[in-house]
């Protein structure tokens, strides 16, 4: 595949999408998604994480003998990760605590493994950055759009502020009780997927 | 005993690994449209958990627990920054000895679960139980019913919807919704009817 930067970085937005067409991180992708700022901080650590094991997964690529290389692929993407963790901890603690183990869970995000597996190994180090942003990307596009409907319906704010008034703070906008249950997010997600498979027939699964 | 039945039904019904923290999902809507292979892949779910979370509960209060190092006179060391790595390592490797222990003793089992016990390293169900456990403190009687329950819930969803999917094949949705968008749709209703039993 001969694909310009450019192409690197939107292609997975869209045409590649990791969640819609390749199902992989969808565990985080359907819990964090309650409130907008969560989704937020956990696309950045995502994205940052991918981009950087993939970056340094592409420069070693040379040296990891292949028996081992899944092992090595998640010890990068653990000590990532473990970064990414103390600095939440440090900076944004109420956040940090209000995503629980799911930053824990990039590790093993399907995301992480499978740009560097799929692309970090065989290709060079700057592809292998930008394909892990624009993967970060397609997956926070996902996560925005779900946690943006979520919230605004669901709570009727948009980053925690009021956007729709509230009838129970004398406003006229009753709030959707079941867009805040996690349980809504399946049929958010179902509907995304099937928007881009109906736009991009190409995606469609054959019986 | 009780605490620990109380525990394992918990951790079952109304903590569902799948269908209510949403753990474990790539591999649950991956390998779920036949029965068959999905009784496979949660009984190697069932068996990695109650391996692996009493083994990383012993790690986690006799060596990275702040205070835990007191046995070998170093009562001020704190390493419970190295948890996540330490956890994942500990799944790595017994993933990779079980494997082996089963390809020689259980072939008849290794080629049944075989597949799926490398792809379970990468689950989010396993480490989601590590730290689920670490989180809320289990001691070690409570990690091994914790990890038990936690396999046992996974393993009862993860067939559910095997079933349901295996029935709906001959169902004719819209051509954008085949295969994944029905799946997500069949968890999230599946999803809902488990919050049912929040209540018990």
């Amino acid at each position: 595949m001969a694909e310009t930067k450019i192409e690197l970085l939107t292609l997975s937005v869209f045409k590649r999408n990791p969640i819609a067409l390749l199902i992989l991180g969808i565990c985080s992708s359907l819990a964090v998604t309650g409130q907008m700022a969560t989704a937020l901080v956990m696309t950045i650590c995502v994205t940052l994480v991918t981009a950087f094991s993939s970056l340094t997964i592409s420069i070693v690529r040379f040296q990891i003998p292949n028996t081992v290389r899944i092992g090595i692929q998640i010890m990068v993407a653990a000590t990532l990760v473990i970064l990414v963790d103390q600095i939440l901890k440090a900076y944004v603690f109420d956040l940090s605590k209000q995503l629980s183990i799911y930053v824990g869970l990039i590790i093993t995000n399907c995301i992480v493994m499978g740009r560097a597996e799929g692309f970090a190994m065989s290709n060079p180090p700057i592809a292998s950055f930008l394909d892990g942003i624009g993967n970060g990307l397609g997956y926070g596009f996902i996560l925005m759009t779900v946690s943006f409907i979520r919230e605004l319906l669901g709570s009727g704010s948009v980053f925690g502020y009021e956007i729709l008034k509230l009838a129970s703070n004398g406003g006229w906008y009753i709030r959707n009780g079941f867009l805040v249950l996690p349980a809504s997010a399946f049929f958010l997600i179902a509907l995304i997927i099937w928007t881009i498979r109906t736009l991009d027939p190409q995606q469609q699964e054959k019986d | 005993m009780a605490h620990s039945i109380d525990l394992i039904f918990r951790s079952i019904f109304i903590e569902n690994m799948p269908l209510s923290f949403f753990l474990g999902m790539c591999t649950f809507l991956a390998i779920s449209k036949q029965v068959k292979s999905a009784i496979g892949l949660g009984a190697a779910v069932l068996f990695l958990q109650t391996i692996t979370v009493p083994i990383n509960n012993l790690i986690l209060n006799t060596l990275l627990k702040p205070g835990a190092l007191t046995w070998a006179g170093q009562p001020d060391i704190d390493l419970s920054f190295l948890g996540l790595l330490t956890y994942i390592a500990i799944i790595a490797a017994v993933v990779q000895v079980l494997e082996m222990v089963m390809d020689r003793f259980l072939p008849g089992l290794y080629n049944t679960l075989g597949i799926f016990l490398p792809l379970l390293t990468v689950n989010c169900a396993i480490l989601g139980g590590t730290l689920f456990m670490v989180e809320r403190d289990y001691t070690f009687g409570e990690s091994v019913a914790y990890g038990i329950g936690s396999g046992a819930g996974f393993f009862l969803a993860v067939v559910v919807l095997a079933g349901i999917r295996e029935r709906s094949e001959y169902a004719d949705p819209p051509a954008g919704l085949k295969g994944l968008g029905m799946t997500f749709i069949t968890a999230g209703l599946m999803a809902i009817a488990f919050m049912g039993l929040a209540g018990m």
